[in-house]
């Protein structure tokens, strides 16, 4: 397969970027989308030029460090997969593909398609967590937790934090990624003492950092490679007002 | 040098009660005065920050990761054992205790060993008050399975997705400790040199792979958690950038590795496809569990599996091993996978690849009973492969997933260099030749949250430390040196990428010090390798400057340490004339093709001494004792 990619360069944080043009052929229809800039990163080495920048480490679509826009869709037109896990032959031979970095203020472009997402950090610093110090646990049975919230705690909390929510969102709203660490440990009973304080936390960081409001457009849900729900901004809509009016 | 493995006295089952009320205690108020570095956020590190954050000791964490969450142990999906024996079935400490050392082959420490099964409740203890949400029956209580190799079903799981539940788990515990100002996190950084002073671990220089500058930390102890070294193989189920840095740094300043040899090659992951695959994809052993092994009986069979009658198919782990079948341990399942595709039974277009087939599963349970429990890898499986594995058999093929060697470390784990521990895969300490399935969670876990917040209180209450700042000329020289590596790399300007080197490199080792190895293969493989690292010195293109991101530059400084940790990795596999767990040379099997070990000459850690630029090793041993598991010979019939 051969393709045109119009890919966005930049060099630094304080650069203005462009889009360049590359490109590519003899791409095989089951080579992933980063084994494919991989080789015409190949190419730009061996001429010596600057390689494309862009995150990944995994390849297998669980670390979540992987995140390209392209062709105007976070992590590509294919639905429930990440970037690294995208194969070629979703795409059309002899095609061109856009390829973007996240785009959010929240989130400034370090280099080329590599972008700083550690405003997700400072989110889950404020509360994303269950205060438990090492040692200090109960027997890990004596807490029932039925199947049902179980279970929906475990879909949310498949999260891997990548950012596609934010991209894929015309507000560029965390609301998807914060609602999941929250809905999570709102349907199990260890994160019931600290409820209140933890989604007020939370909130505010969320909106320090720059993100903003929910769309209702639903984009998130669509684009998030783990298919997490938009069921659970619902929930922490009411674990907001709830810890705000009772 | 003689090594002291610091064992505790007194009977296997109280020796940690005795070692813990043994060693020294730093004073709750005292804590705060003094600093440990962490590097790397996996299981071990980030559980390891967490714990001593908690206890009030400041922590300087780093990776190269722009965030903690992202370390690879959050790929592991299969699970972590803890004898709860919450199934009613036989389990106990002493039985995942044992289990283990037979499982290792009679190559790790029973203490250690001992050790990690004691604690291994407490684990689950602490990740389910976290918030992990592990699977569970209806009755609100906490599932289990049974899990590549063991008979009771001890099992901890939350979907294919374990290790990553356990690591956000862990992760909340190390950001709760960010908020409260005791972790200072570094993202994007990699620890290119550790620095002594005065014959202690007093810190690290770092790169910042944002900018380019060498950063230097102080510390009064180092902790090292960063993993195994299994990329050398290039085709690895490891993250691209997963690699041996860090621990091969502190190797050239006196720690010893022990056992570089012994490396796990993982029977269930996707076959290779074609030349471009940047990396190998591990789907659950768990999958062995209802999945059937099988290859055609006639060799070069090209029929469409559904075609091939039952009576045609070789269902070798069951002919094999009757008892076990397929949940036979990993090295065994790789060793025979290789053996029917060398044999010309391999099916798929390149023949290296066998059977794993979930009908008779389907058939007996329905299809929504194997989506529940196996939904996420099915589907992956059809993403790379675009094949539907709920109607034809899957194709697998062993991969190199684990690295049981690693530094040399004592029963508080810390190396041959004083205030230098080493955590996780990055340690060489309780998998012996062969690690189990659903172990390598526990024992990160294991050292990070349960060991080493009371082993280092112990060294750091028993020693002296100078005042030490970042501008002692130990840093400085250090930072010097690196630079001068960087900059020779980028100005070779040779025609090969990092990569096409990096994977001829690969391929020499699993030729020859993969699945089977031989005399002559290892004595080929040591001609090779030196031959393949000067042409990197000569032929290598980095493009980019020192002052950037710059991800070739990244790639080509891990990749020198591949060139040499290989070396090291093969001549430790040609001194050790015997076979045990991953480790099969060739001249030494029984009859039936097991591996054989030499229990009279080989039962020690070969911890491994630098000796130089010329890259000579100097061999340490450290004798194995066996008193409470008898060793005999592995048998899975």
């Amino acid at each position: 397969m051969n393709f045109k990619l119009k890919i966005w360069r930049q060099y630094d944080r304080n650069s203005k970027g462009k889009f360049a043009v590359y490109n590519v052929t003899d791409i095989s229809p089951d080579m992933s989308f980063l084994e494919m800039l991989d080789a015409v990163n190949r190419n730009l080495a061996k001429k010596s030029e600057d390689v494309i920048a862009f995150d990944h480490d995994c390849r297998e679509g669980i670390c979540g460090s992987c995140g390209l826009y392209i062709d105007g869709r976070a992590h590509g037109p294919q639905r429930g997969v990440t970037t690294c896990e995208l194969r070629m032959r979703h795409f059309k031979d002899g095609g061109t593909i856009i390829v973007e970095p996240w785009h959010s203020k929240a989130f400034p472009v370090i280099k080329d398609l590599v972008v700083d997402r550690t405003a997700f950090e400072r989110i889950i610093q404020a509360g994303g967590y269950i205060s438990v110090d090492t040692g200090s646990a109960p027997e890990a049975s004596s807490l029932p937790v039925p199947k049902a919230n179980a279970e929906e705690a475990m879909d949310a909390a498949a999260c891997i934090g990548c950012g596609a929510c934010v991209a894929a969102c015309k507000n560029s709203s965390a609301m998807l990624f914060m609602s999941a660490k929250v809905s999570q440990l709102a349907l199990l009973p260890q994160g019931d003492p600290e409820r209140k304080r933890r989604v007020q936390k939370m909130v505010e960081t969320m909106d320090r950092e720059g993100f903003g409001l929910c769309s209702n457009t639903y984009a998130c849900e669509q684009e998030c490679p783990k298919k997490i729900s938009v069921s659970h901004i619902a929930r922490m809509n009411r674990e907001f007002i709830r810890a705000k009016l009772f | 040098m003689v090594l002291n493995s610091k064992i505790p006295e007194g009977p296997i089952q109280q020796k940690w009660d005795n070692h813990r009320f043994n060693i020294k205690l730093v004073n709750a108020a005292n804590k705060r005065k003094y600093t440990v570095i962490v590097v790397g956020t996996g299981l071990a590190g980030s559980s390891a920050a967490a714990s001593l954050a908690e206890l009030g000791y400041n922590v300087i964490s780093l990776c190269y990761h722009e965030s903690p969450r992202r370390a690879h142990s959050i790929a592991a999906q299969g699970g972590i054992n803890a004898p709860k024996n919450y199934k009613n079935d036989g389990d106990s400490i002493w039985r995942l205790f044992y289990d283990t050392v037979k499982g290792g082959d009679y190559r790790a420490r029973e203490a250690n060993v001992y050790r990690l099964a004691q604690v291994s409740g407490n684990i689950i203890d602490q990740c389910v008050a976290q918030g992990v949400p592990f699977g569970r029956e209806y009755g609100g209580l906490l599932g289990n399975r049974s899990f590549g190799g063991a008979q009771v079903s001890r099992t901890f799981y939350a979907r294919g997705q374990t290790g990553q539940q356990l690591l956000l788990g862990a992760y909340g515990a190390f950001s709760r400790q960010i908020n409260s100002g005791r972790i200072k996190f570094y993202g994007r950084r990699e620890m290119l040199d550790l620095i002594l002073i005065e014959n202690q671990a007093r810190g690290i220089v770092a790169r910042n792979l944002e900018t380019g500058a060498l950063e230097s930390y102080v510390a009064d102890a180092v902790i090292l958690a960063t993993g195994g070294y299994g990329n050398t193989f290039y085709l690895a189920t490891m993250a691209k950038y997963s690699n041996a840095t860090a621990i091969w740094k502190a190797h050239k300043k006196g720690a010893l590795f022990g056992n570089p040899c012994f490396t796990q090659i993982h029977p269930t992951c996707i076959p290779l496809s074609s030349d471009y695959q940047s990396k190998l994809t591990l789907m659950s052993e768990s999958l062995r569990n209802d999945g059937r092994i099988w290859v055609p009986k006639k060799s070069g069979d090209v029929r469409n599996p559904k075609d091939i009658p039952e009576d045609e198919r070789d269902y070798y782990l069951e002919r094999m091993y009757p008892s076990f079948g397929n949940l036979v341990p990993r090295d065994v399942a790789s060793r025979r996978a290789k053996e029917m595709c060398d044999k010309g039974f391999g099916v798929g277009s390149t023949g290296l690849a066998v059977y794993l087939d979930f009908a008779d599963t389907i058939n007996r349970n329905g299809k929504p009973w194997v989506e529940e429990k196996y939904g996420n890898l099915f589907d992956m499986y059809h993403e790379i492969t675009a094949e539907n594995a709920y109607q034809t058999p899957m194709r697998i093929y062993p991969a190199v997933h684990y690295t049981m060697g690693g530094l040399w470390v004592d029963y508080n784990l810390m190396t041959t260099i004083p205030g230098l521990y080493t955590l996780g895969e990055a340690n060489f300490s309780d998998h012996g030749a062969n690690r189990l399935g659903a172990s390598a969670l526990m024992q990160g876990l294991a050292d990070g949250y349960f060991i080493i917040p009371y082993t280092i209180g112990d060294y750091l209450a028993s020693n002296k430390f100078p005042a030490v700042k970042t501008d002692h000329i130990s840093f400085k020289e250090s930072g010097k040196k690196i630079d001068e590596t960087i900059n020779q790399l980028l100005s070779i300007k040779g025609k090969r990428t990092v990569d096409e080197l990096h994977k001829r490199l690969g391929k020499v080792m699993y030729d020859y010090c993969g699945m089977a190895r031989n005399e002559a293969g290892l004595k080929k493989a040591l001609e090779l390798i030196p031959q393949l690292r000067e042409e990197f010195y000569k032929d290598v293109i980095v493009p980019g400057t020192a002052d950037s991101f710059n991800p070739e530059l990244e790639k080509a400084v891990r990749a020198l340490d591949y060139f040499e940790i290989a070396e090291l990795m093969v001549t430790d596999a040609l001194h050790r004339e015997e076979s045990c767990g991953g480790h099969l040379r060739e001249e030494y099997q029984t009859e039936d093709g097991e591996a054989k070990r030499n229990d009279d000459k080989y039962s020690y850690v070969a911890a491994w001494e630098y000796k130089g630029n010329g890259l000579k090793w100097d061999l340490n041993k450290e004798p194995l004792t066996f008193e409470y598991v008898k060793p005999s010979t592995r048998s899975y019939k």
